[in-house]
């Protein structure tokens, strides 16, 4: 123990504000929403009657719970299949020292800059099928005039579609983001490695396939943690670009659980649903931060 | 560094923590000064989510009846758009828990009430409703209606009917139809006019709540008034076969209706009807000033299948919180909404009936695309048997209706009877109502 010197003690205070905070508006309310979850708690009045898992095994039943947890898998799965190789595709193509890098590197960006919302209500829009008064719209629109109007679907408001087409809305937004990620990572290679490679006589694929692929790992494993949590805890864009969905074929958690929780008024069985996703989120993290923090250690 | 400077140095830091401290947690801190209250008579704020078209008009028109008879009071109009008052829904039940509710808001009659806990956080009307004379103006099946744990809670302002079969008029004459009044002549006439590659039924399943809508309409249909009613009390089990005959016409019915309705809103389905590529349509009674505002007024309209003689029917409701800070005027309030003069002036506007049955017919009169539909609609008022409806907040607390919702909404894309009618039941247990 070293002693507590003045240097100390003043960085100890200057710290002690945000520690508190995060001690009782994070970890205080995570505890009061796993507690909550285990109570009768199912009106406007608090109950705190505890209930045991009354609540999970209820929500584990209830079929919406169910669609919800299936889509969020296929959300997850495609938004991460289609954010990575579209954004590594978009830097690999930076990366050959283009003219005006600059523009284009800011044009795949800024879709991140703007909000989940507004890019809701945008593929809102583009993705409607169009209605009988009004005729074809955004897209279908497009296809018909491209003389493509076989390809036209109802997108969204398919029920065997739903959540794939919000997947289109969140990978046009976050694509840019990886491709960023990617580049840096392309950029912090050195030159050297592909030099040598070049004189050993690889081709340009075998380059890629042998050498930048593997060394960029930690690059795409950051990127599968960062779009992997947004995917999972995913709410404003499905509330801005398509709600529940037919048949809840693009309902998610999330959105679920503000139903319940806010429009229901059932406080348990709400905190019940944040508890689960909190948990999903946990599993994909959690040992993401280990292996940080061993590597750090390392060090 | 001198020793001066250094105790300087520890004030200072000890500021900046001071004063960081205060702004990370700075969000929730409550203001301390006391805002300077206004005469207590001055004010009336009024919640609901009534922000557009007829409804707001309406609303102003029982606005002016309330300030000529309380002049001086300004009305805080405090409405909340969007998501047909689920958005209004959570922040009214914000303010209420939080201590701050408005002095009256918009509530569904009947076991909706039931969400706002009326016990903790609202107060029983009985002795309004006893000095008003209200029992004997409102029809008897709705004071049963609006009777929660043995108390009234809100007070009826309209009534809408949930059970109209719309048809385009022309659609049915070409092919020698008339509206069908029973499950068998509907599925007879819409056999006919699928042969002429129209659509029987049209139907806009997009935002989740239109088929359980029509299914309460269908569950009426097949069970009776008595039976329906009994769903909800308990009386009649949701295993009943009877049931298990509502999910198979509905199910039937489904395979007669517009292969879009997932992409479609209910009003977006209607454009169907109005353009002769389909013939009917089970909505309530607000599709009539829908259709006014189209400039569209050849359709006719009847009770849908098995529903003759039956009203289901939704109330729109005011009530009156614990604690309101302008309790008097909430009072004058809630007594001009109940009263003739009141109904008269909102209902013609909103597209409704009055709640009371001694309303004149001439007050509809000044919208006339409407008067046709909505005083026929007051003639079956009083005398139908007057059911509620599920869909919109009268039959069932909230959380069940929510799940009564959702499972009809699986039903629409599944087709699986004998599971929906498994759910039925269960979500019947939950609720606390069936064994």
């Amino acid at each position: 123990m070293r002693r507590l010197t003045r240097d100390r003690l003043v960085s100890i205070l200057l710290i002690l504000p945000s520690v508190l905070c995060i001690l009782i508006f994070v970890y205080g309310f995570i505890g009061f929403t796993v507690f909550s979850s285990l109570t009768k708690w199912n009106d406007l009045v608090p109950d705190f009657t505890p209930v045991g898992f009354t609540n999970y095994e209820r929500l584990f039943e209830n079929q919406r719970f169910q669609i919800d947890l299936s889509n969020t898998v296929t959300f997850t799965v495609l938004f991460l299949i289609a954010t990575l190789v579209l954004g590594f595709v978009l830097a690999v193509l930076l990366d050959q020292r283009i003219k005006a890098e600059g523009l284009f590197r800011s044009i795949y960006l800024f879709p991140m800059a703007i909000s989940f919302i507004v890019t809701g209500v945008v593929w809102r829009w583009l993705l409607a099928p169009g209605t009988e008064a009004t005729g074809a719209a955004g897209v279908n629109l497009l296809l018909e005039n491209l003389g493509l109007g076989f390809l036209k679907s109802g997108w969204y408001t398919d029920p065997d579609i739903g959540i794939k087409a919000v997947v289109i809305a969140a990978t046009w937004q976050m694509a840019g983001y990886t491709m960023a990620l990617y580049l840096a990572g392309l950029r912090a290679i050195p030159d050297e490695l592909r030099e040598a490679a070049r004189v050993d006589g690889a081709s340009e694929i075998q380059i890629y396939r042998h050498i930048l692929i593997p060394l960029l790992q930690p690059i795409t494993l950051s990127a599968i943690i960062i779009l992997g949590h947004i995917s999972l805890k995913i709410f404003d864009l499905v509330v801005a670009m398509t709600g529940p969905g037919t048949g809840f074929s693009t309902d998610v958690p999330a959105l679920f659980m503000f139903d319940t929780t806010f429009r229901g008024n059932r406080f348990a069985q709400g905190s019940s649903i944040a508890v689960v996703l909190l948990l999903m989120v946990a599993v994909l993290v959690v040992p993401y931060l280990i292996y940080n923090a061993r590597r750090e250690v390392e060090r | 560094m001198s020793r001066s400077k250094h105790r300087l140095f520890a004030v200072l830091s000890l500021l900046a923590i001071a004063s960081m401290a205060l702004t990370a947690c700075g969000g929730g801190a409550p203001a301390t000064a006391a805002p300077t209250k206004p005469p207590v008579s001055a004010k009336l704020e009024f919640f609901s989510w009534w922000t557009a078209g007829g409804e707001a008009e309406g609303l102003n028109g029982m606005y002016d009846v309330f300030k000529a008879k309380n002049a001086g009071v300004e009305i805080v109009n405090a409405t909340v758009a969007g998501g047909a008052g689920t958005n209004a829904k959570a922040v009214l039940a914000t303010r209420l828990t939080g201590g701050d509710p408005p002095d009256s808001f918009q509530v569904h009659a009947g076991l909706e009430v039931q969400k706002y806990s009326p016990e903790q956080y609202l107060e029983p009307l009985d002795t309004l409703y006893a000095s008003e004379g209200w029992e004997k103006v409102f029809p008897k099946d709705l004071l049963t209606l609006l009777k929660y744990q043995g108390h009234y809670w809100s007070v009826p302002v309209n009534i809408h009917r949930s059970n109209v079969l719309w048809y385009n008029k022309k659609a049915l004459a070409d092919n020698g139809l008339k509206a069908p009044a029973t499950f068998a002549d509907f599925f007879a006439a819409a056999d006919a006019l699928k042969a002429k590659g129209i659509f029987p039924l049209v139907m806009g399943t997009k935002d989740g709540w239109e088929a359980g809508h029509v299914f309460e309409d269908v569950l009426a249909g097949t069970l009776g008034a008595d039976g329906y009613r009994g769903l909800w009390t308990g009386a009649t089990p949701w295993t009943d076969a009877k049931v298990t005959q509502a999910l198979e016409n509905f199910k039937k019915m489904l395979s007669y209706v517009n292969e879009d309705h997932a992409a479609l809103t209910w009003d977006g389905a209607g454009e169907y009807l109005i353009n002769g590529k389909g013939a009917m349509m089970i909505m309530g009674d607000w599709t009539a000033g829908w259709f006014a505002s189209k400039k569209y007024a050849d359709y006719g309209w009847a009770p849908p299948p098995g529903t003759t003689g039956i009203f289901v029917a939704l109330s729109d409701s005011f009530a009156l919180p614990k604690g309101a800070k302008n309790h008097d005027n909430a009072l004058a309030w809630l007594k001009v909404s109940g009263s003739k003069d009141g109904q008269e002036a909102f209902n013609p506007k909103k597209g409704s009936i009055c709640a009371r049955t001694d309303c004149n017919n001439s007050a509809f009169k000044s919208v006339p695309e409407t008067y046709d539909y909505l005083t026929s609609a007051a003639q079956d008022w009083s005398k139908d048997s007057i059911v509620p409806s599920v869909m919109h907040g009268a039959a069932a607390f909230e959380s069940w209706a929510t799940e009564y919702k959702d499972i009809i909404a699986l039903f629409v894309k599944s087709g699986d009877v004998a599971a929906t009618q498994t759910a039925l039941q269960k979500a019947c247990v939950t609720a606390g109502i069936c064994k």
